[in-house]
């Protein structure tokens, strides 16, 4: 994992002093709420419907145990008990009092943490796969490049009025773990067919009211130039995106309305003058980067089998672990949608336990996912079936991952102000109704947004339900075949929208439609694939 | 006309009014130019050996246009005055001066104290500009001082 330097250091420290100038001048009035805002936006500190919320940045979704348990005491000293993981593979607190934000920001500096970037219309904090460096298919670990990212970044002089929020996405294997291709940028790191690396840039993706899926721009950007083509696709956007219209403002409208190839054409202009620049860290910086990530001390020579005698175990172990690349161990993915849970949230006891399950048996490293879960990377499997007996017995232990009860759904409106529905109850119910028949129905993944906004994922659901405001009364929408692995797809809408009651319904006579049709070991995404809409409507509204 | 608060220059200001990008490539004898956040910078760079002071516009602070004007205009080799008028913040000030800026003329004046405290707040920095400063990578790696 990296550590921070004395440089590193420096600059989180700064940045709560920063951050406590900026609250006490806001507290004493010298400053507007008007001021305040982009400047308290900067650090991840929105104002909600309650309280104010506090985004934590979790750079590429890794975390220490030591870094998870705080955390869980943040929780506990600041909120109500409880933590919630979003799909930036952050996570925010929901009920924070303003003046103590600096304080919690110099608690999270003490562990190497910080909240900078977390909002604003700025470079977001970098997420990447949560299996990297754990698992076979990755062509190098792709952490060390977002981290570099990371740094450049943070506090960017031209970059951090942009016209909007921009997030990027770093991974390094074909099958996408990070939805890579919905990102303002996506890098994918690639060896070209003489061993060299290099990035693979993706520009101009992302969900929305105006979903769309990012077309590479440049196959192959040597891996030591890097910095500078993505300096030259945010000059390029910081001069012409569109600032006329907040929802017209991110980089997909301008590579859109300019067309992939002129956009492209300013970028490799852009990119030939800043080549002169003399901006590109050397390659010695991703090397000393690169040593911080180097691999644990994994034993050799361990058994590589399991005791799956127990049939809760062997079906959790079915369900959420995957292949690790050392013989003798596996990755695991605890599950953070228990049946009728809130998706992301745990509690501050829960978040406590799994930093301490990480140290036990994971190489003291944890990772956040996308999907709003949290993964060990690295659990031998002899240790197995001891880690799932503490996660079981906290509340962990919910063998669903992928299924249709590990929903990714935003705060909607029992949080929100942006919200128009309530996203939470909609998951609750739909968790309940299929509890009993999840390993039936098989891989599914539902994606709730509260809103246009689609911090849910709704476009890329293989089932997405959009919450909508008709006439003063919540809506939900049903889409069907959204994806957004290496086949990423955007849903489709069936038709008119159902309530809250009538939009559980409906998903229902979805699956039944998929499990009436399946062919062989489809996947619900695939038999939709292959037999069009029309059934699923014909069900859900004939 | 607003006061210029802050100059991190040694020599005299200009008194020359500022024209605008489009008037300026005609007018042979203009000294001073206004950026508007829709001007193309890079239409001054056959110019820059006759200009003295590039005032960039910043109608809310927000708008981040200037930012990139100002290091392109600073890339190009412009080495005169570069102010930043308008809405200019206490906490953008570290940003601006970091992308070459070297005098403020803030629409509503800042309080003293806090410019300074936010100026010399981050001494140092992940990424290099055109203002000269060592990235901690180049000090990381011993082209300049620090561990």
């Amino acid at each position: 994992m990296y550590k921070y330097d004395s440089y590193d250091q420096q600059m989180v420290d700064a940045r709560v002093a920063d951050f406590r100038d900026q609250v006490r001048r806001r507290l004493d009035g010298s400053i507007s709420e008007e001021q305040f805002r982009p400047l308290r936006l900067m650090n991840g500190l929105y104002l909600q419907l309650h309280a104010y919320m506090l985004r934590v940045a979790v750079p590429y979704g890794t975390l220490s145990s030591a870094q998870m348990k705080m955390l869980g005491d943040i929780a506990d000293k600041y909120d109500r008990g409880y933590g919630h993981f979003t799909t930036r593979q952050n996570i925010q607190y929901n009920w924070i009092k303003l003046e103590d934000a600096p304080d919690i920001l110099a608690d999270l500096a003490s562990v190497e943490m910080h909240a900078i970037q977390t909002s604003g219309n700025c470079i977001r904090n970098t997420t990447s796969d949560q299996y990297a460096g754990a698992i076979a298919d990755e062509v190098v670990d792709p952490r060390p490049y977002a981290e570099l990212i990371r740094q450049w970044s943070t506090f960017h002089p031209e970059f951090s009025f942009l016209p909007r929020k921009f997030k990027m996405a770093v991974i390094a294997s074909d099958t996408d773990r990070a939805a890579m291709r919905l990102h303002d940028i996506g890098i994918q790191i690639v060896k070209n067919a003489a061993g060299e690396l290099g990035a693979a840039f993706y520009v101009g993706g992302g969900m929305g009211r105006t979903p769309m899926v990012a077309p590479c721009i440049n196959e192959f950007v040597p891996i030591d130039q890097m910095i500078t083509y993505s300096e030259a696709c945010l000059r390029v956007y910081n001069r012409h995106g569109r600032r006329d219209n907040k929802y017209k403002a991110r980089i997909k409208i301008l590579v859109h309305e300019l067309g992939k190839d002129e956009y492209t054409r300013q970028v490799e202009a852009e990119f030939a003058h800043l080549l002169t620049q003399g901006i590109e860290p050397p390659l010695a910086e991703l090397e000393r980067i690169k040593v911080q990530f180097a691999d644990p001390a994994f034993a050799t020579g361990l058994v590589d089998t399991l005791d799956r005698s127990d049939p809760d175990f062997a079906l959790w172990v079915d369900n959420n672990t995957h292949t690790h690349r050392i013989p003798g161990y596996v990755v695991v993915t605890i599950s953070l949608k228990p049946v009728g849970g809130i998706p992301g949230d745990a509690s501050a006891d829960q978040i406590r336990l799994m930093g301490d399950l990480a140290k036990d048996y994971s190489f003291d490293e944890l990772r956040v996912t996308h999907a709003q879960n949290i993964v060990l990377p690295h659990v031998q499997k002899a240790e197995l079936y001891a880690l799932w007996q503490k996660l079981d017995a906290a509340g962990l232990g919910t063998a669903n991952l992928d299924k249709i009860g590990d929903i990714i759904a935003c705060p909607g409106l029992d949080y929100c102000s942006l919200a128009n529905a309530r996203s939470i109850p909609v998951a609750q119910k739909i968790s309940q109704r299929f509890a009993a028949r999840e390993q039936e129905i098989g891989e599914l993944k539902l994606k709730i947004s509260g809103c246009i906004n689609a911090c849910g994922h709704h476009h890329a659901g293989h089932i997405g339900i959009l919450g909508v405001d008709r006439k003063g009364v919540e809506n939900y929408q049903l889409l069907l075949g959204g994806s957004e692995g290496a086949d990423t797809s955007l849903g489709t809408i069936t038709g008119p929208g159902f309530d809250e009651n009538g939009i559980v319904d409906a998903v229902e006579k979805a699956t039944d439609v998929y499990l009436a049709n399946k062919e062989g070991e489809e996947r619900f995404l695939d038999t939709y694939r292959r037999i069009g809409m029309a059934p699923f409507k014909e069900a859900i509204y004939g | 006309m607003v006061e210029t608060q802050f100059r991190f220059r040694a020599d005299e200001p200009v008194a020359d009014p500022a024209v605008t990008v489009d008037a300026f490539g005609d007018q042979t004898n203009a000294a001073a130019v206004r950026i508007e956040p829709g001007d193309d910078a890079r239409d001054l760079i056959p110019h820059l050996d006759r200009i003295k002071l590039v005032e960039v516009n910043f109608p809310v602070f927000g708008d981040g246009r200037g930012y990139s004007a100002a290091r392109i205009l600073r890339e190009a080799g412009y080495v005169g005055e570069l102010r930043a008028v308008g809405d200019v913040l206490v906490d953008q000030l570290a940003y601006l001066r970091r992308c070459g800026f070297d005098s403020f003329a803030p629409e509503r004046e800042l309080n003293h104290a806090d410019a300074e405290a936010a100026m010399a707040r981050y001494p140092e920095v992940y990424s290099p500009t055109v203002d000269g400063l060592a990235p901690i990578w180049a000090k990381r790696h011993g082209h300049g001082a620090g561990n």
